[in-house]
């Protein structure tokens, strides 16, 4: 056979070159995610070309323009109708423009604005030799404890890149709520998640604990990412197809070719429960519910505070946006085989929360179980399966997200000589010593406790009301039981700040700049605002509670 | 529109104690006095709700309703009937002799920080509790309700655990004084915690409850839900309906408390100041009785008619156990506290005797026990305060030393035991008449509970006040003027109301026949008459 023939074969087998076309982008619609990640390159090109004195100053500068910009093109997406009137799917069917995903994305670009600020703070932590110094260390790829970290500390550096990190991660976080294939979902989740292990080891302080919780999050996080591929790979075996509206359409049966490749697989319901079991899992992972919360713990103690703030709040919003689109655009045809399951899950993971938390000793660890209870509780109302609950959960998200990068933030504040003071008895009698600030952080805990006139209250109400009225009555009752054992522990911290002796030898509690400020005032605001008139914000939330499918 | 006079009687408390906790540090006499004028001035605010209120006319008057939330379904709307505006009156006038009894309460002891002011927060917290109670008592939504039942658990909550007896249990020695505040302290936290669970736990089966509510009535509308009730629009399914109630009255039995849910009571009234447990027996606690009759009642009916045998035997118990337990106590504050478990238990058998001079009496004793346990209360609160300690035997022979305090205390215990001419008797014979109407036996052994009344408040007054004097109290100062001015309004209304309860009763009585013809139940005939 001669060359040419080859040739000619080829070609009449192949498509026609100009078939294939550029693929057609909607910048407009795409603008926040574009917006972000392209103030991520420009500030890791910061650290590469700015000089180290004003690289600071830079990064949260930039840090913040591209957050509040991104905010305002969701708003203008907002207000141009995308959220109620008319929705998208962008990008050649990756990226779903509507309302959920634009009230998710605003929620965690607020969520981001506020991580900012907390990662910006540098009055906290005692000046290292003339230097003001920030949460994060001073080098991170120093030895803890060698002789290169006691000379990068000296000379007075600090880890400007987690500011690029945070905003590759935020990038992250706006896509997965919004992705429309399975595809798209995996690479956000991995775009989110890799700069959040990277986050979660650079603690200034207590550098072991910081790294090994880092490696616990990235390897435990690793498995969850290999179980959610392995369920993709399932699932475009069974339907042909990672566009959730073409899986949607083979799970209702109302699509009948099949992919000659396929031919074998298709429709095979085997394939279909363990991929979308594999890749719900893979999201509840990053929910943290339980069982797979096992890493919450670990890490929201180990990370530097700040990220723990910021991670509670965004990947909680980003990973339960991701898993309601699942739900309800996927695997609607699929809801009496999950609801039992999510049933189950919801019960032990507000149970298990509530329960385990009343035994910790650590602030931050009281407050990791504390999210996990949240967790199940924001499950109740996806559970629900009705537009009340979609809109039900993005406003406990909303609520709820506020709430805890505030109580992170009064975290960062109470220290004493090891820096952060984190366990339980050194805040014995805060509300003698500092009482503004154990007021604020009450106002918190009574918000995550759900006491009416907070915005925890309005949020627990709503996906509560939401669950009954999807029939879920036995999750509502259980939920009520898991909120009275998870008010025990909250109120045990209020006791402890302002009914016990402070001890002499006790923590202080340092002044913040206006940027931690700012951070705890909002979400104190928001706490109240939420709760005394949550109707505009519940409007808000179920105009944005249709999914396009 | 016209003058929203209710919210401004719920609102002006609330702005007072938002101004009186931004007093500074070192103005604290201002703070009280500020809090006292508030006080005041919402007194005033609630006697034109009394003078506005027509006794003969609608159902719900001064109604306010507003579009709140309406996502949850819920408004902003307010109204009082008869019982409420008995309430909100008893209310607004204890908290001016609680403030005014509580003054040197807060002061600090010890500066520790600058920002430190307890005396300010104190009178601040009074304040809001007195305005989520008013607001509880105006509410005729459902939810409005029940955030405000919710809510007033938190002021009240530090206020049991934040502040104490000054120097009680002087029982232990000198050398172990600062021990001694450290246990006590800790103590009050136990107390407080003990409430606040207790109440949590309650308002929190009362949310499932609500939400329940929510799923099948579609509104939390009080009018409306009653009136769909009443016209048969909204159908129940028999299950629901007490699943329902249950979720209600479990709350309201813990708030009220009924035994065995009681057990929250004598430890709250032990640790707080004196001033604090009045707030929490005569005008906290009401908010649960007043619910079981405005919501327990109109909302489920017939649940309750179901429920009502049980109700009976708790109430019964809580009113034979907790004269017992009085009997059997030592310390003052828990006695009172025990006594007002007794009396707890007769104005939930008012209530659910099902008969108008059984409601009308549980009503009339919500308000006499409100004012009589406050008169026993706050005496007995100078009375510690001048001893350090809360012990019946630390004292002795106090009638020689301090005649007045003595007298003023007898009055309060003697209306604690119901002596004729003072209020209570009026309102205790009315629930036993109405009980016996439809119970007889219930009212006979609920009968057993008076005598037990005299029991402990007899020998408590003998025991503290008579007899020979003791070395520590020798030399004790009989009740100065601000203490009199505390103590003898109230024994004036407590003589007056003795004598002339019909103030109280007109306003009472139509908003008591309006709730039975909810239940449906009529007064039973006389036997004689239904004979012929």
């Amino acid at each position: 056979m001669s060359a040419s023939a080859v040739h000619s074969l080829w070609t009449t087998a192949a498509e026609p070159i100009d078939k294939i076309g550029a693929p057609d982008i909607e910048y407009g619609q795409l603008s926040p995610t574009l917006i972000v990640i392209g103030a991520a390159i420009l500030g890791v090109l910061v650290e590469a070309f700015v000089p180290r004195r004003t690289r600071y100053h830079a990064q949260v500068f930039l840090s913040v323009v591209a957050l509040a910009a991104a905010f305002a093109a969701v708003i203008a997406l907002a207000a141009g109708g995308y959220a109620t009137t008319k929705s998208g799917i962008v990008a050649m069917g990756a990226v779903a423009v509507d309302g959920p995903a634009l009230f998710l994305q605003g929620t965690i670009l607020l969520a981001g604005i506020l991580g900012v600020f907390t990662f910006a703070e540098r009055r906290l932590d005692p000046a290292a030799h003339g230097n003001r110094v920030d949460s994060f260390a001073a080098q991170a790829a120093s030895v803890p404890g060698s002789d290169s970290e006691k000379a990068a500390v000296k000379a007075g550096f600090t880890t400007t890149e987690v500011f690029p990190l945070l905003l590759f991660a935020v990038g992250g976080m706006l896509i997965f709520p919004a992705a429309n294939d399975l595809l798209t979902l995996f690479i956000a989740l991995e775009v989110f998640s890799l700069p959040l292990y990277l986050l979660c080891a650079v603690a200034r302080r207590k550098r072991l604990m910081s790294q090994e919780a880092a490696v616990k999050y990235f390897l435990l996080g690793a498995f969850a990412s290999a179980f959610t591929l392995f369920g993709i790979a399932l699932l475009y075996g069974y339907a042909g197809s990672v566009r959730y509206g073409t899986i949607a359409r083979v799970v209702d049966g109302t699509v009948g070719e099949v992919t000659p490749a396929l031919a074998g697989t298709m429709g095979n319901d085997a394939l279909l429960l363990i991929g979308a079991a594999m890749v719900v899992m893979g999201l509840l992972f990053k929910v943290g519910a339980v069982p797979f919360h096992m890493w919450t713990p670990d890490v929201y103690q180990g990370a530097p505070t700040p990220v723990t703030g910021f991670m509670a709040a965004a990947t909680k919003v980003a990973a339960f946006g991701a898993l309601l689109r699942l739900l309800y655009v996927v695997l609607p045809g699929l809801r009496w085989d999950w609801r039992p399951v999510m049933w189950a899950v919801a019960i032990v993971t507000m149970l298990g929360g509530a329960i385990v938390a009343i035994t910790q000793t650590d602030i931050k660890r009281l407050l990791a179980y504390s999210s996990i209870a949240h967790a199940g509780f924001i499950l109740a109302g996806v559970i629900a399966t009705t537009p009340d609950g979609v809109s039900s959960v993005l406003f406990y998200l909303g609520a709820y997200s506020f709430v805890t990068i505030g109580a992170f933030a009064v975290v960062t504040l109470v220290r004493d000589a090891g820096g952060e003071a984190t366990h339980l008895s050194k805040w014995a009698g805060l509300g003698r010593r500092s009482p503004l600030v154990a007021a604020v952080f009450a106002v918190f805990l009574l918000a995550f406790a759900g006491i009416p006139l907070t915005s925890g209250f309005a949020g627990k109400f709503a996906v509560f009301k939401a669950a009954a009225e999807g029939g879920a009555g036995a999750i509502v009752v259980v939920g009520v039981i898991s909120s009275a054992i998870a008010a025990f522990f909250y109120i045990r911290v209020i006791v402890l700040m302002f009914f016990s002796e402070p001890r002499p030898e006790g923590p202080t509690v340092a002044v913040p700049s206006p940027l931690t400020m700012t951070a705890i005032g909002v979400g104190v605001a928001v706490t109240l605002v939420l709760g005394v008139a949550p109707q505009y914000f519940l409007d808000l939330a179920s105009q944005a509670g249709v999914f396009v499918r | 529109m016209s003058f929203p006079l209710l919210t401004a009687t719920a609102v002006l408390p609330a702005l007072g104690a938002i101004a009186t906790a931004a007093v500074p540090a070192a103005r604290r006499a201002a703070a009280k006095w500020l809090a006292l004028i508030v006080s005041l001035a919402t007194l005033v605010l609630a006697a034109v709700v009394v003078v506005r209120f027509d006794p003969g006319g609608d159902r719900y008057q001064l109604t306010e309703s507003h579009a709140w939330i309406k996502d949850f379904g819920v408004r902003y709307e307010l109204g009082v009937d008869g019982i409420a505006v008995a309430m909100i009156a008893l209310t607004a006038l204890l908290i001016p002799f609680i403030i005014l009894a509580g003054w040197h309460d807060a002061d600090p002891v010890e500066t520790g920080s600058k920002r430190w002011r307890p005396t300010q927060g104190y009178f601040a917290l009074i304040l809001a509790v007195e305005a989520m109670v008013i607001i509880s008592f105006e509410a005729t939504d459902v939810f409005l309700f029940y955030i405000f039942f919710e809510a007033m658990l938190i002021p009240m909550y530090f206020l049991i655990g934040g502040f104490g007896d000054r120097a009680h249990g002087s029982y232990r020695s000198a050398a172990t004084a600062a021990r001694g505040e450290e246990a006590a302290s800790t103590q009050r936290s136990y107390a407080a915690v003990k409430f606040l669970l207790y109440n949590l736990v309650g308002g929190l089966i009362m949310l499932a409850a609500v939400i329940g509510l929510y799923v099948v009535a579609g509104n939390f509308s009080l009018t409306q839900i009653a009136e769909a009730r009443a016209n048969g629009t909204l159908d129940m399914a028999t299950n629901t309906e007490r699943w329902l109630f249950l979720g209600f009255f479990f709350a309201f039995a813990v708030k009220a408390p009924l035994w065995p849910l009681h057990t929250w009571l004598p430890n709250a009234m032990q640790e707080s100041t004196a001033p604090v447990a009045v707030l929490i027996t005569a005008v906290v606690d009401k908010v649960g009785t007043f619910a079981m009759l405005r919501f327990c009642l109109q909302l489920f009916p017939e649940a309750s008619t179901w429920a009502t045998p049980a109700i009976l035997v708790l109430a019964l118990i809580s009113i034979i156990y907790g004269a017992l337990l009085a009997v059997g106590q030592r310390d003052i504050k828990r006695l009172v506290a025990y006594a007002s478990i007794s009396h707890f238990g007769f104005i939930v058998l008012g209530i659910f005797a099902m008969t108008s001079q059984g409601q009308s009496g549980a009503t009339l004793y919500m308000v006499n026990h409100g004012i009589s346990t406050a008169a026993l209360m706050l005496v007995a609160g100078f009375l510690i305060s001048r001893r350090g300690s809360r012990l019946i035997a630390d004292y002795g022979g106090v009638q020689k030393v301090a005649p007045v305090l003595a007298g003023t205390f007898l009055i309060g215990g003697l209306a604690t035991l119901s002596l004729p001419g003072l209020a209570p008797f009026v309102s205790e014979f009315l629930v036993l008449v109405g009980t016996f109407a439809r119970y007889p036996v219930v009212g006979i052994i609920a009968t057993f509970g008076i005598v037990l009344a005299a029991l402990y408040t007899l020998v408590l007054y003998q025991r503290t006040m008579t007899g020979p004097v003791k070395a520590e109290v020798e030399g004790m100062a009989d009740l100065r003027v601000r203490e009199l001015v505390v103590v003898a309004p109230l024994i004036v209304l407590l003589i007056f109301l003795g004598v002339y309860p019909k103030p109280v009763t007109d306003i009472v009585n139509p908003a008591v026949k309006q709730t039975l013809s909810d239940v449906e139940k009529k007064d039973p005939q006389p036997e004689v008459e239904a004979a012929k």
